[in-house]
């Protein structure tokens, strides 16, 4: 692999994580703001999930192999189902100790 | 030189686990803070295992597998602790040692007894 | 792992003990411990322990936080906010005292540390190929120090043993009550169904993994385990009852195939435990299969408790 290539590769990594920081910490300025649990919720997972693929992008370009950056994305596909499942247990949690 | 500075977090996480477990009256704090402790212990133990790296190996494998160990028995020493807290709970309706701060006794589900 | 990334790290994590120590509410220090564990994640990862940062991913902020969550919730009516929260000024300067003088005095005994550190690397590595795996991290588990792994197994037992013998008269022969009214058309019981297959490809993999890279039997029993109580806890299984022999078979399989194994490198090897010369591999392998299911009950059963009073909850 040339070095004009890596060095492409390493920009795309910084480019992407740091994009992916940036919007981790928007969710988390969004958990500290918002007023309700179920907007929190919303800023945390729709923030926090695009930070992480973002983060997951810029981490393919430093795979050493194909299987692994197969691997990262899996990751990222694994954590975003998990984390809409527990928002939707969270979110109804909140919704049923709201009614009277 | 930045195992060092861990090595120096894990003896402020201990002093902090410490007073966590001097100063909070409640036993489920008291074993957040043991746990905090353990912790501590090991950072120092894995310090220890890193100062003993050769070029082969990141670390001594050896203090690193008794981590490993050390990990899963707190694990279980917790599980342990947790499980005589709920049954003090169940017997007696508090969560406290101390004889004199007993408060109402209500179930789970908040009825009285 | 070098400066700014390691101080940055080393901020967070006292930052977070220290909040954990002072919260008022239980179920935010707990959630603040399961934050604590994963930073402590990447220490053990700058510290190029990385079978080590696996496990305290997997038991150290998974496993005790949830144990630790299911407490709190289980405490929930003890009355923790009458309680007296504070103790007086007297016992908090003692307090004080006590930490500083503990961390003053590790602090000096680190920097006493020998400066060339004795390590026994190079031990293992020479004897590593004599082993037959790759990882020194596993070899040293389940071949040098074999007889470790063998007690800390019968410690689990004895450990799940303690938490059954805490089960009231009236309630022995029933299951833990692990379960919580779940919908079984709910989103839970979707996860319940969906995530365990997956759970338990990963957990095999990293069980064979083991042998030549970071991974092994207590980090694959371990999400077992959590595959196990997640479906438990949504109601598509009940848990055992305490008194199956089923489960018992289980839980002392693996246990009794490491003695066993033991046993016979007795009379093949001259000493407990001792591998015969080229059967070293395929024995580890026997052991690590039978011992991870035996592990995977007693972790999970741990974190289920022990069987509830059935007349105390109406």
């Amino acid at each position: 692999m040339s070095a004009l290539l890596e060095r492409v590769f390493d920009g795309w990594t910084i480019v992407a994580v740091s994009a992916g920081a940036l919007f981790f910490l928007a969710g988390t300025v969004g958990l500290l703001r918002f007023p309700d649990s179920l907007t929190r919720l919303h800023a945390l997972t729709k923030a926090d999930n695009l930070g992480l693929g973002l983060v997951v992008l810029g981490l393919v370009a430093q795979a050493d192999s194909v299987v692994m950056g197969i691997k990262l994305v899996l990751i990222w596909g694994l954590l975003m189902w998990a984390s809409a499942a527990v928002s939707q247990l969270i979110a109804r949690t909140v919704h049923e100790a709201k009614r009277p | 030189m930045n195992e060092m500075w861990l090595g120096y977090c894990a003896a402020g996480l201990i002093g902090i686990g410490l007073y966590g477990l001097i100063v909070n009256p409640q036993p489920l704090h008291k074993i957040l803070a043991f746990n905090i402790i353990g912790t501590g212990v090991f950072l120092v133990c894995a310090v220890v295992a890193r100062r003993g790296a050769m070029p082969g190996m990141g670390g001594d494998p050896v203090p690193q597998a008794l981590l490993i160990t050390a990990i899963v028995v707190a694990f279980a020493a917790s599980a342990l602790a947790v499980a005589l807290l709920v049954r003090l709970f169940e017997v007696e309706g508090r969560t406290t040692l101390d004889e004199d701060e007993v408060p109402p006794r209500t179930d789970r589900h908040g009825r009285g007894a | 792992m070098n400066g700014a990334p390691t101080l940055a790290l080393i901020a967070l994590i006292l930052g977070l003990a220290l909040w954990i120590v002072l919260a008022r509410e239980t179920f935010a220090a707990v959630a603040g411990f399961i934050a604590y564990g994963l930073l402590l994640t990447l220490a053990w990862v700058g510290l190029s322990a990385v079978d080590v940062a696996m496990t305290e991913a997997a038991i150290g902020a998974g496993l005790t936080g949830a144990l630790l969550i299911g407490a709190a919730s289980r405490l929930r009516g003890g009355g923790y906010a009458d309680v007296r929260m504070q103790r007086g000024l007297a016992v908090r300067v003692v307090a004080i005292a006590a930490s500083l003088s503990v961390t003053a005095v590790l602090i000096v005994c680190l920097r006493l540390l020998p400066e060339p550190s004795p390590t026994l690397a190079p031990l293992v590595a020479e004897h590593l190929p004599a082993t037959g795996v790759g990882n020194p991290i596993t070899a040293v588990l389940l071949a040098f120090r074999a007889m470790d792994t063998l007690l800390e197994a019968i410690v689990l037992l004895f450990a799940l043993i303690a938490v059954w013998s805490l089960t009231p008269d009236a309630a022995w022969g029933q299951p833990p009550d692990v379960s919580h009214d779940a919908d079984p058309q709910g989103v839970l019981a979707y996860v319940a169904r969906v995530l365990p297959p997956i759970g338990i490809v990963i957990a095999v993999y990293i069980l064979w993994v083991g042998a030549d890279a970071p991974g092994g039997k207590f980090q694959g029993a371990t999400i077992l385990a959590s595959m196990w109580l997640l479906v438990m806890m949504a109601g598509l299984t009940r848990a055992p009852p305490v008194v199956s022999r089923a489960l018992r078979a289980w839980l002392v399989a693996g246990p009794l195939v490491f003695v066993a194994i033991g046993l016979y490198g007795a009379w093949m090897a001259g000493a407990f435990l001792a591998y015969p010369d080229g059967a070293a591999k395929p024995l580890i392998v026997v052991i690590e299969i039978a011992l991870m299911p035996s592990l995977a009950v007693i972790l999970a059963l741990l974190l289920a408790g022990a069987p509830r009073d059935a007349g105390a909850v109406p």
